[in-house]
């Protein structure tokens, strides 16, 4: 407890925009033969650094097999609103789940973020005994404290029960239990966000854990049993409001962005695939006389590819899918970054319209059959996957690595971790850094960026931008 | 003209009732920065207003809630030493309660954002604010009952029910009127930035204050 609030706390998304820029961006490390520990790397992220782009600390966890992939903060900019009552919280613990253990690590950045050191581990038995879920995901910090996604229910395969979120106390990281009362019909998970004035959460699918686990499953996919719903619900009530159906063929609908300022109703989702015609799309969601609508807004076209250049699984396409495996919108909700992880490019997307998305810039690095180098010639495995902007939106950090097995299907050469940044024109526009480039320890892929102050996909805002 | 202590007595105990009004009002957790984010929301004026109607009906109730009931006991004029050693036992209880307890109020936390008004209601419940009234309202209705001797019991009843109400609207209205102003000037002039720069830890502070005050009506009351 602190005796003002953090100064990393802003009560409006222009506000956070006008704070000083990210020092450091927080990295997962993924072993994908879990024969090491997954470790968080904090890369020096101030251009003026003799360690620039370096990575300047690596903390590795004590426990195999954890499979890191997403992570957050224990508070962010929401805590500026008295009806959260945590004013004083500070935003310093960085909260780590590992997907794949269900353990989770919670890392004390402060005092200083080049010792950042593991400061409680939640066993995996405390989470499936309090709240009968498995495998955690999402962590967003809210009014009841942090919230977090899981993709498993019960049981060894995460099958028995459906998934959902759980609420963890935002001070002493105990384990509270399940935030649903009533789930109507939602059985799968992905991530989660929200509006908090206006009170509703959204929620997405991705698959139960036997259907990602040891990969994709090709049938599975193809007879559309992957995720392809959205939820809404009604945030205090803790209630499933409304479930909409994008049609069994948008299969894998994962990242929700909603509007940062909270006097927009709308936000967008990502799909990774369409199994009729290869496309990602992007869907425009926004809420109408308390009624919630989605579209689609934007396709992505798969791009025809020879067969001995794919790996076996895409061979029978003969063509590579976008692969839109992470969307994130920039802190003045006027551009959104989509990933395409099979082709190789990531684009930005001018949303000031929200429903009419116009392509405004791109950039191709890696992808599994154009295989671009990045501008300093080296090679850039796998493709965009993992995006994070800076605060004030001229950034655009990412790695190339989306979840272990699944890495080795699409890119079976192997993925080494790879970290890079874009510049962005305020006009729209997109240019790769020269010299940003992060290279990690061998034998690790790189996944979720974080930047210490917050980010456009961490600090959720009570106040609208005036 | 001579005047003793005792004259000065309920000017200083108003002035109490006031003050804690104000202090209430400025601080954030009590409510205002809601009512600059209603109006930056619906982009009205009327919305921030509108908004100070509920965060000052739950505060009042909150009020009430506490010191009406010691209205109805105070009649029982026999006890008035013990009920006010008792109420101050009670303030010290409740300001270590709040020394110890630091929790993250979760409870506070599930009630809606539309619900502005048992928001503000459960908020200065939670913290005492009705509770610390209570020594300086038994020390006023003291006072008025010095001057009016000793009259009938339900006649005193009504007089303390009615200063009871009296000790309540003159609190809320001074942390209405602070917080609201404070409001009005974060949403037309200091801009946003005002809410984060404004808002100090007082959780020590206020549970040292309750403490204060009880250990001070203590002495009073044990003094007499």
């Amino acid at each position: 407890m602190t005796i003002r609030p953090d100064p990393t706390f802003h009560a409006s998304p222009k506000l956070a925009m006008e704070a000083p820029p990210e020092s450091f961006a927080y990295t997962l490390l993924l072993s994908p033969d879990f024969s090491k520990p997954d470790a968080l790397a904090v890369i020096d992220a101030k251009p003026d650094s003799p360690t620039f782009s370096r990575v300047v600390h690596t903390l590795t966890m004590p426990t195999k097999g954890d499979e890191f992939h997403h992570f957050g903060w224990n508070a962010c900019s929401s805590a500026l609103s008295p009806l959260a009552g945590h004013a004083f919280l500070e935003r310093r613990y960085l909260i780590i789940p590992g997907m794949r253990s269900s353990r989770i690590y919670i890392v004390d950045t402060k005092p200083d973020p080049t010792k950042a050191s593991i400061h409680k581990i939640i066993e995996p038995e405390e989470i499936f005994r309090k709240t009968g879920y498995s495998r955690p995901h999402t962590v967003h910090c809210g009014p009841e404290g942090i919230y977090i996604s899981t993709l498993g229910g019960g049981g060894k395969d995460g099958t028995d029960g459906p998934p959902g979120v759980f609420i963890m106390d935002c001070e002493t990281f105990d384990v509270l239990g399940r935030w649903e009362i009533d789930r109507g019909p939602q059985k799968l998970h992905y991530d989660f966000w929200w509006n908090l004035p206006r009170d509703y959460m959204v929620t997405s699918e991705w698959a139960l854990p036997p259907q990602f686990e040891n990969g994709i499953v090709p049938e599975d996919l193809l007879s559309n049993k992957y995720g392809h719903r959205i939820h809404f619900w009604d945030l205090r009530a803790r209630r499933n409001v409304q479930t909409i159906d994008l049609g069994a063929n948008h299969q894998m609908a994962l990242e929700v962005r909603p509007a940062h300022d909270p006097v927009r109703e709308y936000g967008f989702l990502g799909v990774v695939v369409d199994t009729t015609n290869l496309e990602g799309s992007i869907w425009t969601w926004w809420r109408e006389g308390g009624t919630f609508h989605i579209e689609k807004t934007a396709t992505i076209p798969p791009e025809p590819a020879p067969k001995e250049q794919l790996p076996p699984l895409l061979q029978g396409f003969g063509a590579v899918p976008p692969l839109v495996t992470d969307i994130d919108l920039s802190m003045d909700d006027n551009f959104l970054y989509v990933a395409c992880w099979g082709t190789g490019e990531m684009r930005q997307y001018d949303v000031s319209d929200p429903r009419k998305p116009k392509l405004a810039g791109s950039v191709h690095i890696g992808g599994i059959v154009r295989r671009t180098p990045h501008p300093n010639g080296k090679a850039f495995a796998g493709g965009p996957q993992m995006v994070e902007i800076s605060r004030d939106g001229k950034r655009v950090y990412w790695t190339n690595s989306l979840y272990s097995t699944w890495d080795d299907q699409f890119y079976p050469s192997g993925i080494p971790g790879a970290e890079v940044m874009a510049n962005a024109s305020a006009g729209g526009g997109l240019e790769l850094a020269r010299d940003y480039w992060v290279s990690f320890p061998d034998g690790y892929r790189a996944h979720q960026i974080r930047l210490d102050g917050g980010d456009c996909s961490t600090d959720s805002f009570c106040y609208p931008s005036v | 003209m001579n005047v003793s202590a005792a004259d000065w007595t309920p000017a200083w105990l108003w002035l109490f009732v006031i003050a804690s009004g104000l202090y209430h009002g400025v601080n954030p957790g009590m409510g205002w920065p809601l009512a600059v984010s209603a109006g930056l929301m619906d982009r009205s004026p009327r919305a921030l207003v509108a908004a100070l109607g509920p965060l000052a009906a739950g505060h009042l109730l909150a009020m009430l809630l506490v010191i009406l009931p010691f209205a109805l006991l105070v009649a029982l004029v026999e006890w008035q030493r013990q009920i006010q050693i008792g109420a101050s036992l009670l303030v010290i209880g409740f300001g270590i309660f709040r020394l110890v307890a630091r929790g993250h109020p979760r409870t506070l936390a599930r009630i809606r954002p539309t619900q502005l008004g048992l928001w503000s209601f459960a908020v200065a419940i939670a913290h005492g604010a009705g509770l610390m009234l209570v020594p300086i309202y038994l020390g006023l209705c003291r006072e008025a009952d010095l001057d009016k001797g000793h009259e009938a019991a339900r006649a005193l009843i009504n007089v303390n029910l009615g200063m009871a109400v009296l000790v309540s609207i003159v609190h809320a209205t001074a942390m209405i009127a602070a917080g609201g102003f404070l409001a009005w000037l974060v949403y037309r002039y200091l801009g946003l930035k005002f809410v984060s720069r404004s808002w100090f830890n007082l959780d020590t502070s206020w549970a040292v204050s309750l403490i204060l005050v009880g250990v001070i009506a203590l002495g009073f009351g044990l003094a007499e």
